[in-house]
C-alpha cells in the first residue's frame, strides 16, 4: 500500500476541531514549560512526549469513517473503531522514532547550534519513523 | 509573555502535525504523526532562548522516558479498541492514565 497525501482528507476537520487541537497543544506545551520551572528540566522533559496528538486524531478518524459509511446507508462503527486502532498502530510505531529523535536532541545540543540540531533529529524522527512503518508492513504482508 | 508564545507556538506546531497527519493515508502511516515531535519542538525551541542548551539537552534525555511511556499507551489504546471494543476516545483518554504512570514511575526509578 502507497503512502498518500489527500488534502480532502484535512479539509473535512471542522474548525472547532481545529480550535480544540490548538488549544490542547499550546496547553501541553505551557504545563510543560511550568512543570519544568517549578520541578526541572528532567521532570519537566517528560510532558514533551505527551500524547498531545494522538486523542483528537483517533477521534476525528473515526468520526469521519462513520460518516463516510452512513453517506453510503451503511453502519460505520466497526470500521470506525478499527480506523482509530490502525492510527495507534501507527503512533506506537512513532513512539520508537520519537525515542530516537530524543536521544539525538539530547546527544547533538551541546556540540550543535540549536537549529541544526532540531532539524538534524526531525530528519531522524522522519527517516527512523517511515523504515520502521515499511519494516512493520512487511513483516505483516510475510505472514499473510 | 513566555508562557503566552509557548501557547500560541505549541497550539500551531500541534495543530499543524495533527492536519498534516489528517490528510495522510493508509491511516497506519497517519498515526506515526500521534508520535510526532510536535510539543517537543515547540518547547524546546523556546527553552534554549530562555534557558540555554543544556537545560533542553536534559529535557530531552527525560523525553526518551515519555517517548517509552508513549509507545505503552498507543499498544494499550490499540489493546482497547480492538479487543475490548471501546471508542477510540475513550480508549485514549483512559490509556493516558497509564503514560502517566510509566513516566512517572521512570521519573521515579531511574531519572531522579
Amino acid at each position: 500500500m502507497h503512502v498518500r497525501f489527500d488534502i480532502r482528507a484535512a479539509a473535512k476537520t471542522k474548525w472547532y476541531e481545529l480550535l480544540v487541537r490548538f488549544v490542547f497543544g499550546g496547553g501541553i506545551t505551557v504545563i510543560a514549560g511550568l512543570l519544568a520551572k517549578r520541578y526541572g528540566p528532567v521532570f519537566g522533559g517528560l510532558f514533551l512526549a505527551f500524547p498531545a496528538i494522538f486523542p483528537a486524531t483517533a477521534t476525528l478518524i473515526e468520526k469521519h469513517e462513520r460518516e463516510r459509511k452512513a453517506k453510503k446507508g451503511l453502519c460505520g462503527k466497526e470500521r470506525g473503531r478499527l480506523a482509530a486502532a490502525l492510527c495507534a498502530r501507527g503512533t506506537e510505531i512513532g513512539s520508537l522514532a520519537l525515542i530516537c529523535f530524543a536521544i539525538a536532541v539530547w546527544k547533538l545540543a551541546p556540540m550543535l547550534n540549536f537549529a541544526a540540531t532540531l532539524a538534524i533529529a526531525l530528519a531522524i524522527w522522519l527517516g527512523t519513523a517511515f523504515l520502521a512503518w515499511r519494516l512493520q508492513r512487511k513483516h505483516i504482508c510475510s505472514r499473510i | 509573555m513566555q508562557f503566552l508564545l509557548r501557547f500560541v507556538i505549541g497550539g500551531l506546531v500541534v495543530s499543524l502535525f495533527a492536519m498534516f497527519g489528517d490528510a495522510l493515508k493508509p491511516k497506519s502511516f497517519a498515526g506515526l504523526f500521534g508520535a510526532a515531535p510536535s510539543v517537543a519542538l515547540a518547547t524546546l525551541a523556546i527553552t534554549v532562548a530562555s534557558d540555554g542548551k543544556a537545560y533542553a539537552s536534559s529535557e530531552a534525555c527525560s523525553m526518551i522516558a515519555g517517548a517509552v511511556a508513549l509507545g505503552l499507551y498507543a499498544w494499550l489504546t490499540m489493546q482497547l479498541i480492538v479487543r475490548w471494543r471501546w471508542h477510540g476516545l475513550t480508549a485514549a483518554l483512559i490509556a493516558l492514565a497509564v503514560w502517566f504512570g510509566c513516566a512517572l514511575g521512570i521519573w521515579l526509578g531511574v531519572l531522579r
